[in-house]
């Protein structure tokens, strides 16, 4: 109102301005919290994805979640503030306020978090939520009818322990309970990576032959906490909404409710049952090709032809990188495969891969070893290769590199390493005694 | 092929420990390298045991997490090795063959027979720089330890050069969108109390990191022959 009001600056006992007492901002200056948002035009996925220009920036990787979510269209984004937990759904709450999310609350707690993705991805709303460690396992009973009720929704998952003695730091263990419940599960390496798989995930979920669920996964801590550089789109850009009425499942109505499965006698369910669950394989098994389209395939590799390689995803990948820069210092060849996907798993791929491949270690964040399982059903009959599963480091320990090549050196030289039983070719018998060793050290 | 400099920074909370692997961190990229830092801490407290990790390479660097088997490790404060303030004992665990520790202490310090043994078995070129009392002489504070450290590597390794440390510095205070953790804001309004303008601040800073950088060019820590890039360094 008055100039003479404006002037005054008020100071503390110290001298120090107070700062806490903002001045009304002249009525000129108003800016319109949603302006940004309103503005953004929409742009086909491939555009977005392969033909957008792309600015390096070194952010966190909550960041790059709530820059991928900024860009993605995205109605609906539940929250649950649990501990440990990243900034991502803070930084969603952020663009809430922006207008770039349209509606956003805080749950109950993980269990009504999860059910309320159920809710919203029926009725026919693009939905995300973010949450890590014991938060996943406490929502896991809604997540893991997603899939069966075939709910299109991106769910991101920063791995921080979920087994006792609980730490903060990334053990990934929690992705093992996940890989089963019929979503498609992707393992973001870094920082770009996961800003490039939100942003695909919330396309392929969507495509009316899929039609599930997509989780993508990062080792929390490292990932989410840390900075890293992301080639990120324009802002101004978002993908195109998602169109329920085109959907392959008809959208809630709560009057005319479009399916019921009443519990009927057993022999229907069963039926029922089993045809669901192929079906909602069946729809994973379909994704790849959008895998395929959109993010490259479900694999990366690097020097593939070598004798001796490392497979691995997540933070594992990266760490594997390095390892091959080790090993090539002290004179051992080696090479790379990143699997970026993990449902649907790159079986096909890894059993060309793998055809002559003599080692392949399988460093992971967890103490079973799940990823060297899968990969040891993936390529039995189809390769000759001893499989190691390992270096394992446990409750979110850091992974020095140095341990990766230890424990090449030691696969190459005897056989106390912790082996998965040997991939066998059909005439080859079982040897009893690894199988031993095997099941005693995982 | 990539070559790689792993470093590890051990002190005690308030040194600046952390803000010092920052500075080095974005010198190196200021000098044409590529470089990463990983802070380490429990809870932010004066005196607690703080590491931060800088990687350097001359190229894309992947790898993530705590540094296990550094090449360099640079001791803030005595107490890491005395007191045993560190995350591993003894303070050079992990370290290379061939490595290098800098230790901020005004002279040789009196290592157990065991630790000296181990220590020349690993060939390690050991550096004592009294940066505690070069940064109370040159600046007039203790708070800008960790400034003589980030300049004595500077001049040790080759991987930063004078003007690019300098550059770091200035970045450090004035760059837009710094992120800090709280404790490490209600230092930073210290620092700014003591130096009547930022600008006096950034200058007595990099007073420090000059002084540091003489102290190890007088006593022949420099590499012998002048490093133009990283690159060179590394090799």
């Amino acid at each position: 109102m008055s100039e003479g009001l404006e002037a005054e600056v008020k100071t503390n006992p110290q001298g120090d301005p107070i700062t806490s007492v903002a001045t009304p901002p002249p009525a000129a200056e108003k800016i319109d919290p949603h302006g940004e948002s309103k503005k953004q035009q929409v742009v086909t996925p491939h555009h977005m994805f392969f033909e957008a220009e792309r600015k390096r920036e070194f952010i966190t990787g909550s960041e790059a979640a709530k820059e991928a979510v900024r860009r993605s269209n995205v109605d609906f984004s539940v929250a649950y503030p649990i501990t440990p937990q990243s900034e991502t759904m803070q930084l969603i709450g952020v663009l809430y306020g922006e207008g770039y999310v349209k509606d956003y609350y805080r749950g109950e707690e993980e269990y009504g978090v999860m059910s309320a993705m159920a809710g919203a991805s029926r009725a026919g709303v693009r939905c995300f939520t973010a949450t890590a460690g014991p938060g996943t396992i406490r929502g896991l009973e809604p997540i893991v009818s997603w899939a069966g009720h075939r709910l299109p929704a991106v769910a991101m998952f920063t791995c921080r322990v979920v087994n006792a003695p609980l730490a903060i730091q990334p053990d990934n263990v929690e992705i093992a309970y996940l890989l089963n419940s019929g979503m498609i599960v992707f393992h973001a390496e870094n920082q770009d990576d996961l800003f490039n798989f939100l942003m695909k995930a919330f396309v392929i979920s969507e495509h009316n032959d899929v039609t599930l669920p997509v989780g993508v996964c990062c080792d929390g801590f490292f990932v989410t906490h840390a900075r890293g550089y992301v080639h990120t789109t324009p802002r101004e850009f978002k993908l195109p909404p998602r169109i329920a009425h085109d959907g392959a499942v008809p959208v809630l109505d709560a009057e005319n409710p479009p399916a019921r499965l009443s519990r009927d006698a057993p022999v229907q369910t069963y039926n029922i049952h089993a045809v669901w669950q192929q079906e909602v394989w069946a729809a994973v098994e379909r994704s790849r090709k959008y895998i395929h389209r959109y993010m490259g395939g479900l694999i990366q590799t690097e020097n593939e032809d070598r004798e001796i390689l490392f497979i691995a995803s997540g933070s594992a990948a990266a760490q594997s990188r390095e390892a091959v820069r080790l090993c090539a210092e002290e004179g051992i060849e080696t090479g790379l495969v990143k699997i970026a996907s993990l449902r649907p798993f790159p079986t096909a791929e890894l059993r060309k891969i793998c055809e002559h491949t003599k080692l392949i270690i399988v460093p992971e964040f967890n103490y079973v070893g799940w990823l060297a399982k899968d990969i040891a059903a993936a390529i039995t009959g189809y390769s000759n290769a001893k499989v190691v599963a390992g270096p394992h480091v446990y409750g979110g320990m850091s992974m020095p590199v140095e341990m990766i090549l230890d424990q090449v050196v030691k696969a190459l030289k005897d056989k106390t390493t912790v082996v998965v039983p040997r991939a066998m070719k059909d005439e080859e018998p079982v040897d009893p005694a690894a199988v031993g060793h095997f099941m005693q050290n995982i | 092929m990539a070559q790689r400099y792993n470093i590890r920074m051990a002190g005690l909370g308030g040194q600046g420990v952390v803000t010092a692997s920052h500075i080095f961190s974005t010198a190196v990229l200021g000098f044409g390298g590529e470089s990463t830092i990983v802070p380490f801490y429990g809870s932010e407290k004066r005196m607690a045991p703080v590491e931060s990790y800088v990687r350097v390479s001359n190229e894309p660097i992947y790898e993530i997490g705590e540094i296990t088997f550094p090449h360099i490790i640079m001791i803030f404060h005595p107490q890491v090795i005395t007191h045993g303030k560190s995350y591993t004992m003894p303070f050079y665990f992990g370290l290379k063959q061939d490595g290098i520790c800098l230790i901020n202490s005004d002279g040789p310090m009196k290592l157990p027979p065991e630790e000296t043994r181990e220590l020349e078995e690993k060939n390690v070129r050991l550096y004592y720089i009294p940066a505690y009392t070069m940064a109370l002489e040159v600046a007039g504070t203790d708070l800008a330890t960790n400034m003589a450290m980030v300049g004595a590597i500077g001049a040790i390794t080759g991987l930063a050069d004078l003007p690019s440390m300098s550059e770091a510095v200035k970045e450090r205070f004035l760059g837009k969108g710094f992120v800090v953790s709280g404790g490490t804001a209600a230092l930073d309004s210290v620092v700014e109390k003591k130096f009547k303008k930022k600008q006096d601040l950034i200058d007595k800073n990099i007073d420090v990191v000059k002084a540091a950088y003489a102290y190890a060019d007088e006593h022949g820590w420099r590499p012998k022959k002048a490093v133009q890039q990283p690159t060179e360094a590394l090799a």
